[in-house]
This record gives C-alpha cells, structure tokens and sequence, in this order.
C-alpha cells in the first residue's frame, strides 16, 4: 500500500482544493483521508455519507473527590501545565492528563478518567471510501488522532483491497503535520508564490527532509506574482525537487468550492491537475 | 489590552489583519505566536535579535541507580519512556516535559535535563515593539514555545497575538487570557466552516470576539448570513484586490501604500475597545 499526503506549512494554500481533485481522479481506487483534524474542510467538498464512527480517547483528565481533598496544594505546585486553580481544582482545558498530581496527593483525592477527545468516521463519497475525524474542541493529541486516522485508512485499504490511501494534511510543522507524513510515500507541498508561502515552504521542506520522505512540488495561484513564482521554481532546481505541476490562479476555484464540486467536475483547470496525477502516480 | 487575531482556516488572512493592526497605532507589542511558520516578520523586515532559548524539561535516567522496574514507563501517558530488562530508553520527542517519573522513581534514578525546543527572538521599529517564538524543526510541541512568548506581554502596551491556524493547543495557548479575539475569515464554504469552530472556541475560553471579512467579494454571503443569526459582530471587510493581493504576495504591510487604510484600522482598534469596555 502506498500513502500519498498533501500538505503546505502556509495555510490557504490549496492543500484541500488540490487533494479533493486527486481524490476525484482516483475513481474509487484509493482511500481518502482528511487529517486536519482540527478544521477538517475535505468533507465540505465530497460530501460523505457516514457509515461507521469509532471514539478517539485522547488522553486522560484528573478529577478531584472533593470530599476527600484537605486544599494542601502539593497538586497545584507539582501541576506543569497550569491546570490545578487556586481552589485546587483542574482546569479540565490545561489538563493534559499526565498524572503527576496524583502522585502526590496525600489524600488519593484524585484520580485519572480516559477522555473521548474526538471522532473518527468511515464514509462512502461519490469517489469512494473516506476516513476524516473532529477533534474535540480544545483538545489536546491531534498528532495522536492523526494517527488512528491513517491507521483505520490502513486497515480499509487492506480490506477493501485498495493500494492507495490520499492524505489531506494540516498546515504547519508541528505535531498533526509530522504525524500526518511521517513514514508515507510522497509528499506533494503545495505553495503558492507569496513571500510567507516560500518563507513557509522552506520550513516544512526542512521537515520532510529531516523524516527522509520524498517529495514533490505543486506551485498553485503561480501568476499572483511570476517573479516569486520563478524564485520557487529556482528554489525547487536547487533542492532536487520536481515540480509536478503549476496552476494559475482562478476566480473559478471559489465558484467550485460554494458548489461542493472538485476542480476537474467544475472543468476548472483540469488538465493541469490531471497532468499532475499522473505524474505523482508515476513517482510512486 | 490584549488582542489575539485567529482564524481556525490558514491562509484567511490572519498575519495581514496583525501587522497592518499593529503599524496603525501607538504603543504595540506584536507577538507572533504561530511559532510553526511565524511569518510577521516577512513583512515587517525588522533585525531581530535572540532573546532566549525555549527549553521542556526532559528525564534522563541514570542507568547506576535504575533497577529497570519499569514503574515510570507504567506511569508515564506519552509513551516516552522503555524499561527493558538490562536497559531504559528515553524518547525526547515524546516527552510533555510532566516531571511525573522523576517524582515516582523509587531509586531516584530520573534527573531532568532541558531540551531546546525554539527561541524566542524581538525587534523594534519607532512605537512598535515585535516578538516571535521559532519552533525548532522536528519538533512536534509548540505550546512551550507560545507560553514562553506570552512570558513576555508588557500590559501597559496594546497586545496584539498573531495566532496559528487550527483549534487545538497553540490557538487556546495563544487566545486564552486574551481581552477580545479577531476573527479572520474568507466569504467561503471553507472559510465558514472554520470560523464556526473558531467561533467555538472563543466561546469555551470566555474572550469576546468580533470577525473580519477578508477577500471580501469572492465565494458567498454564508459567512455574513451566520455572523447576523449569531451576533457575532462584523468589525470590518477587506475587498478582494488585486492591489492588496499583490502588494501581500510581496511581503508589503498594505496600509504603507494605501495609508487611508490606517484610519480603518484604528476605527477597528476604537470598536473593539469600546466593545471590552
């Protein structure tokens, strides 16, 4: 089975845009997956029926029997994340479920409980199967629901015989992103040609570099400004990187959006991103 | 007063409200607290210099004293720590830096040592003072590194936070304690669906808050439609231009060449001072 995610750093960009096109293209072949857990658009375009949903326990939260605490406030000084108040008691949104106070209560008046921090639903979509998730709000291990995601796409792709899961990934660099790509096949960076967007690119490139995943190149939005356009391309020369494919910037990308339709239904810029498809299919 | 600027979305427009926001009035501390892709200074170009380093505590075990119980491993919730029969692992990146298996280890084999995860770095421009947490790359916990920045918030100044996208940690780090939240928003299906989460979230952290429009033109009335249902008050819309696109794309605070923009800066400034008061 191969994995392929499309991720950005710079948010906006047209991870979502571009990753919903590929799913179109893949003709029910491939399992889709959203892993922006924490503003998952994907389904806003594919539209899914769910079939099935399964918890995520995240983590864990102390709770205090408050009969049993004597308000020494040993919880409160050991308490790294800020959640224990002044009355000694948590702060269910700073807790990140780490247990240290319990082992400090004189009086076992706390006590770790699991947490459900999240969903993870299988859907059927007009191009096949999706697995997307919702991280409740406030929460804390995206990285890890990130992860029950691409696990449950694993095991549908395994059963389903499909040997394609596609990644939509999450801006940044941080915890979603690395879990979202770590141990894929490609990786396909979608930029654009603004100066935050190459400042952004270079950073998470640096990212994948350091997990050894190869990558590839798709500069969306390029004629907003062709001068930084052709630094991005110089850039890509540079680092070995190949471009798979540059889409103009179209008024119509929104139109498609409002309409719930991909780019290649909407027959917006549609042999450009065909033309992409097929040249990272190739790659892997 | 601090005002952190938000968006659940990326790419809404979020850096551009901040800078723009903070070189149309007096007295400003920006802190940029997307410390994954911290990109205020792209345009405000100011020599930055380091300030600190941002360092989580990390256990090291002393493998003289450790009996291999395997008691911390038990104990710890993030995985980060291996007991093997003759040996014991520690897995940095994995570690929330908690101190649980320094205080548990009945040989008082765990000692912490600190791990650099970012820095924190400032600069200056006449009223203008700006901070920004970097995450180093690789590493997977921004939060240290926006607390560490929020060390930083001098109240007598106005306070603006630039905040990362998303909902989870780094927004509530960033946003929680805050006087009023900016909202920053497309008129898109997308953008919509984000702000409801963003919207969300403020609510759960108690910080009132207001929305800007960006882009204002493309895509549908959705996003106005909801503001008026909910009363969420619209403070302000940025057309979709070409010479506001453009001037973005190179890295340009648009009120330094469509200074008539200042003025509707402030006027936001002034609502929602009025609004906190």
């Amino acid at each position: 089975m191969k994995e392929i995610a499309v991720i950005s750093g710079k948010g906006g960009t047209g991870k979502t845009t571009v990753a919903a096109a590929f799913a179109g293209l893949c003709k029910g072949e491939a399992v889709i997956t959203d892993c922006d857990v924490d503003a998952s658009n994907l389904p806003l375009i594919l539209t899914p029926d769910i079939v099935r949903e399964e918890e995520f326990k995240g983590s864990q939260m102390t709770v205090k029997n408050p009969d049993l605490c004597v308000s020494c406030g040993q919880c409160r000084k050991v308490c790294r994340f800020g959640a224990i108040d002044e009355n000694f008691d948590v702060i269910p949104v700073k807790c990140e479920g780490c247990g240290t106070c319990t082992l400090v209560c004189p009086e076992h008046a706390l006590s770790m409980v699991e947490r459900v921090t999240g969903k993870v639903f299988v859907s059927t979509t007009r191009f096949g199967l999706l697995v997307h998730a919702e991280l409740f709000m406030g929460e804390e291990a995206s990285g890890k629901l990130v992860t029950q995601v691409r696990d449950v796409a694993a095991e549908l792709a395994e059963s389903e015989a499909k040997d394609l899961v596609l990644i939509d990934g999450s801006p940044g660099i941080g915890c979603p992103v690395i879990a979202s790509i770590v141990g894929t096949s490609l990786v396909v960076m979608v930029t654009e040609p603004t100066l935050s967007g190459m400042y952004d690119l270079d950073r998470i490139y640096q990212v994948v570099n350091h997990f050894s995943i190869p990558c590839c190149m798709c500069i969306n939005k390029y004629d907003i400004n062709i001068k930084n356009g052709k630094k991005i391309e110089s850039w890509c020369k540079e680092h070995d990187i190949p471009i798979v494919g540059i889409l103009p910037y179209d008024t119509r990308v929104t139109e498609a959006m409002v309409l719930r339709k991909t780019l290649v239904e909407y027959n917006c810029l549609s042999e450009p991103i065909k033309g992409m498809w097929e040249k990272i299919q190739q790659m892997v | 007063m601090k005002i952190a600027v938000a968006s659940g979305k990326g790419g809404t427009g979020k850096t551009t409200v901040s800078v723009n926001l903070a070189l149309s009035l007096p007295h400003v501390q920006l802190l940029d607290c997307d410390v994954e892709e911290p990109d205020c200074n792209i345009y405000l170009q100011l020599p930055l210099k380091k300030l600190e380093d941002v360092s989580v505590p990390v256990p090291e075990i002393d493998k003289e004293k450790c009996t291999f119980c395997g008691k911390c491993s038990e104990f710890c919730q993030y995985n980060a720590l291996a007991i093997f029969p003759q040996d014991a692992l520690v897995f940095k990146d994995l570690c929330h830096g908690c101190g649980g298996c320094t205080i548990l280890c009945p040989e008082n084999a765990i000692k912490e040592k600190k791990k650099c995860v970012g820095i924190i770095e400032s600069g200056s421009a006449s009223s203008l003072e700006f901070l920004r947490g970097v995450l180093n790359i690789g590493e997977a916990m921004a939060t240290p590194v926006i607390a560490a920045l929020k060390e930083k918030i001098n109240s007598e100044k106005t306070v603006i936070l630039d905040a990362p996208p998303g909902t989870a940690c780094p927004v509530i780090e960033t946003v929680s304690d805050c006087d009023f939240c900016i909202l920053v928003t497309e008129p898109t299906p997308f953008g919509l669906h984000d702000l409801k989460l963003a919207v969300k979230l403020t609510r759960i952290l108690n910080v009132p808050c207001g929305v800007v429009i960006n882009k204002a033109g493309i895509g549908d009335n959705s996003v106005e439609e909801y503001c008026k249902e909910h009363n969420i008050p619209v403070l302000m819309k940025i057309p979709h231009r070409r010479e506001i696109a453009e001037l973005c794309s190179e890295g340009i605070p648009f009120v330094k060449e469509l200074p008539s923009w200042r003025e509707q800066f402030r006027n936001l400034f002034s609502t929602i001072e009025e609004r906190v008061q």
